[in-house]
Formats: C-alpha cells, sequence, structure tokens
C-alpha cells in the first residue's frame, strides 16, 4: 500500500504554538529587553547596558538567596528521597491495604501549594497551632517567627510533608514492575535483604527514581507560595529563596532591571540543571535498551 | 510592541538566535546525520551542539562580567573558541 505524503497534520499544533508564544517566548523576550534598561515607570525606559547583570553578580543579597536556595533543596532532596524509598519499599503489593495506602499517599499532593502553606502556618503557631502549642507545653523553645533554626526545621518539614509521597508512589511505581522471577532467583541464591535492594530493586527503581529527583529539585529550587505564606521569608532573610527575593524586587521595590537580570541567571542556572538531568535520563534510557 | 521595550542590540541578539535556530532546523533536515559520542561520552548531534554552546557562552559571559573582565567582546571571542570546540570534540 502506498502512503502519500501529507504534512498537513502540523498545522494542528498551530494553536499550541501560539500559546506558548504568548505564554512563554514573548514574556522571556520581554525580560531580556528590560534586563538592559533602567525605567520609572510610564513606560520610558532608558539604556544600561550590561549594568544589571553586573550588580547582580556582585550583589550579596542575590549570591545569599542562592546558598540559601541550594541549601534547601539539597536537604529536602536528602531526606525526601531515602525516605520516599523506605515507604515505598514498605508498602503492601495489593489488595485492599495497597490501594488504601496509594490514595492516603496522594492526599497531600492534592493540596495547593497555599493551603498547605496555610496549614503549616496555623499547625506551627504556639498559641493556636496543635505543633506549637504542643512543643510549648512539652517545654521546646520553638517559634518559626522569630528563630532561624526553627523556621527552617518547619519550612522544611513541610515541604518533606507534602512531597514525599510522590517520591515514594513513583518508587512504588519502579517496585510494581519488577518482575517475581528476580526475587524467586534471589531467594534461590540466599540473598540477603541488602544485596536484593542494592542490585534487584535500586537499579530497576533508577529510571524514575532520577524522574523523581529531577522533579523534587525543580520544584523545590523554584518553591515560593509555601514559604512565603509560613514564613513570609523571615525571620530577617532567613528563609528568602531565590523567588521570593525575585518578586521582592520585581514587584515589591519594582525595581524591573535588576530583576530581570536576576530571573535570566535564575533560568539560565535552571536550564543547565534541566540539562544534565535530562541527558542523565536519556543516556540511562539507551544503555537499557541496549 | 510597545510595552515589550525593544532595543536595538536585544533585537540583533534575538535575530542571530532566532536564524541560528532556523539553520540548524534546515540543515538537520537537509543533510541529517547520525548522533556521534565525544570527549563528553554522550550522544550528540548538531542541535545538541548548538544547545551546549549556546548554554556555555551565556555562562562564560556572566563570568567574564563578573570578574570584571572588559571589555565585554573579548567574551565573545573566547564563546568563539568554546564553540568551536564544542563542535569539534564534543
Amino acid at each position: 500500500m502506498n502512503k502519500t505524503v501529507n504534512q498537513k497534520a502540523w498545522f494542528l499544533i498551530l494553536p499550541v504554538l501560539i500559546l506558548v508564544a504568548f505564554s512563554a517566548v514573548i514574556p522571556l523576550m520581554t525580560v531580556v529587553n528590560y534586563s538592559v534598561q533602567d525605567t520609572f515607570g510610564n513606560n520610558k525606559f532608558f539604556w544600561v547596558g550590561l549594568e544589571w547583570f553586573d550588580e547582580m553578580l556582585h550583589s550579596e543579597r542575590m549570591w545569599d538567596a542562592l546558598w540559601r536556595q541550594l541549601l534547601f533543596s539539597g536537604i529536602i532532596l536528602a531526606i525526601e528521597v531515602p525516605l520516599g524509598i523506605f515507604v515505598a519499599l514498605n508498602m503492601p503489593k495489593k489488595g485492599f491495604w495497597a490501594s488504601f495506602c496509594l490514595v492516603l499517599m496522594s492526599l497531600p499532593l492534592l493540596i495547593p501549594w497555599n493551603v498547605v502553606g496555610t496549614i503549616w502556618q496555623i499547625f506551627g503557631r504556639v498559641d493556636i497551632g496543635l505543633l506549637g502549642y504542643g512543643l510549648a507545653k512539652l517545654g521546646v523553645d520553638y517559634n518559626y517567627t522569630q528563630n532561624i533554626f526553627d523556621a527552617w526545621v518547619t519550612v522544611i518539614v513541610m515541604d518533606v510533608w507534602h512531597w514525599t509521597s510522590l517520591v515514594a508512589l513513583l518508587a512504588y511505581a519502579g517496585l510494581q514492575s519488577i518482575p517475581d522471577a528476580y526475587y524467586q532467583a534471589a531467594k534461590i541464591d540466599q540473598a540477603s535483604r541488602w544485596a536484593v535492594f542494592r542490585y534487584i530493586e535500586l537499579p530497576k527503581m533508577a529510571g524514575v527514581l532520577m524522574i523523581a529527583i529531577l522533579l523534587r529539585f525543580m520544584d523545590s529550587f523554584m518553591i515560593y507560595t509555601e514559604p512565603f505564606v509560613v514564613t513570609g521569608g523571615g525571620p530577617g532573610n532567613a528563609t528568602t529563596f531565590l523567588s521570593i527575593d525575585l518578586v521582592k524586587m520585581a514587584i515589591g521595590q519594582f525595581d524591573l532591571g535588576p530583576a530581570a537580570a536576576f530571573s535570566l541567571m535564575y533560568n539560565l542556572v535552571v536550564l543547565s540543571i534541566c540539562w544534565v538531568f535530562y541527558t542523565v535520563m536519556t543516556q540511562m534510557d539507551k544503555r537499557e535498551g541496549v | 510592541m510597545d510595552w515589550m521595550a525593544w532595543t536595538g542590540p536585544t533585537a540583533i541578539f534575538f535575530v542571530v538566535i532566532a536564524s541560528l535556530l532556523i539553520t540548524f532546523t534546515v540543515l538537520a533536515i537537509k543533510f541529517p546525520e547520525t548522533p556521534r559520542k565525544g570527549v563528553l561520552r554522550i550522544e550528540t548531534t548538531r542541535g545538541d551542539r548548538l544547545f551546549i554552546t549556546l548554554l556555555g557562552s551565556a555562562f562564560i559571559n556572566l563570568a567574564w562580567l563578573g570578574m570584571g573582565g572588559s571589555p565585554q567582546w573579548v567574551a565573545l571571542v573566547i564563546c568563539a573558541a568554546y564553540a568551536a570546540a564544542i563542535f569539534r570534540w564534543v
């Protein structure tokens, strides 16, 4: 049977192209334009060249926010990934309790970011919140609005509560795809529990775990709503992560130029990390395919 | 288009990027190629190498600016050398 060449279907993706142009490409171009100019409002712009980039590169505020951000992402990954795997390994494989666990695990994922923030904001309050009140009654000096360490613990525990189940669900999906034959072979060889995990379960989960790490890293690296609702970036600037600082600069102070330069550099970092993860993932697929 | 606050240099910047993308798309259609493995031990096509070049060039320019290097066009010369190296060895 001869097939005629017909490329008209390409026109069907035109609406998507237009949507992406207006929601991503044009705003991004505008940000590039803003980053080399200064404005005093009224849509009047003055050329300043690379001044904002220079200023941002030497701005202690931006570097501090970047280190805080990397520290935050590092900590939550170090907690969520092992914890998620641990949870997935201990979830029932089939039956009523498997479905029950799945529903239970997906509940936090369904809650909107600002609601999660509000929940923890109230939960941690010393006067009315269960956590804050309870800790105070136990004699623990806990106050996330004044103590830097408490604020960090609150924000991290909140993220772990919200997102560990994503890692767990992905890891669980990876575990479910391992055929029983592998476990039977391991049993015949009298492999230890650790050997089963190390040589069967972990390699089989590697693909989905990479996706989980990528998703969690990107999400935490761009986190805004939850810490903003809970701590507002405080105490002081202790939990002011990159997005919070960026919004403060762009909307709070209306420094469009510096904020544009800042966001372009932020975007570059995100893009590079995405590329590394993407490359590693596609290479892993290829190696498995061989 | 007034609200986009266009300037001459940024317009040139985007025209260059756009024409690079179009050129490489046309090249990829006219002269299809098989991906190859370079010093990074990853499979790359011309498009991948262009992406690595552009992303790296952005960082080279920022690093040059951050280290107080001037004039800025020197960074572009470094980028050109970097691009040549990427297309030759990666």
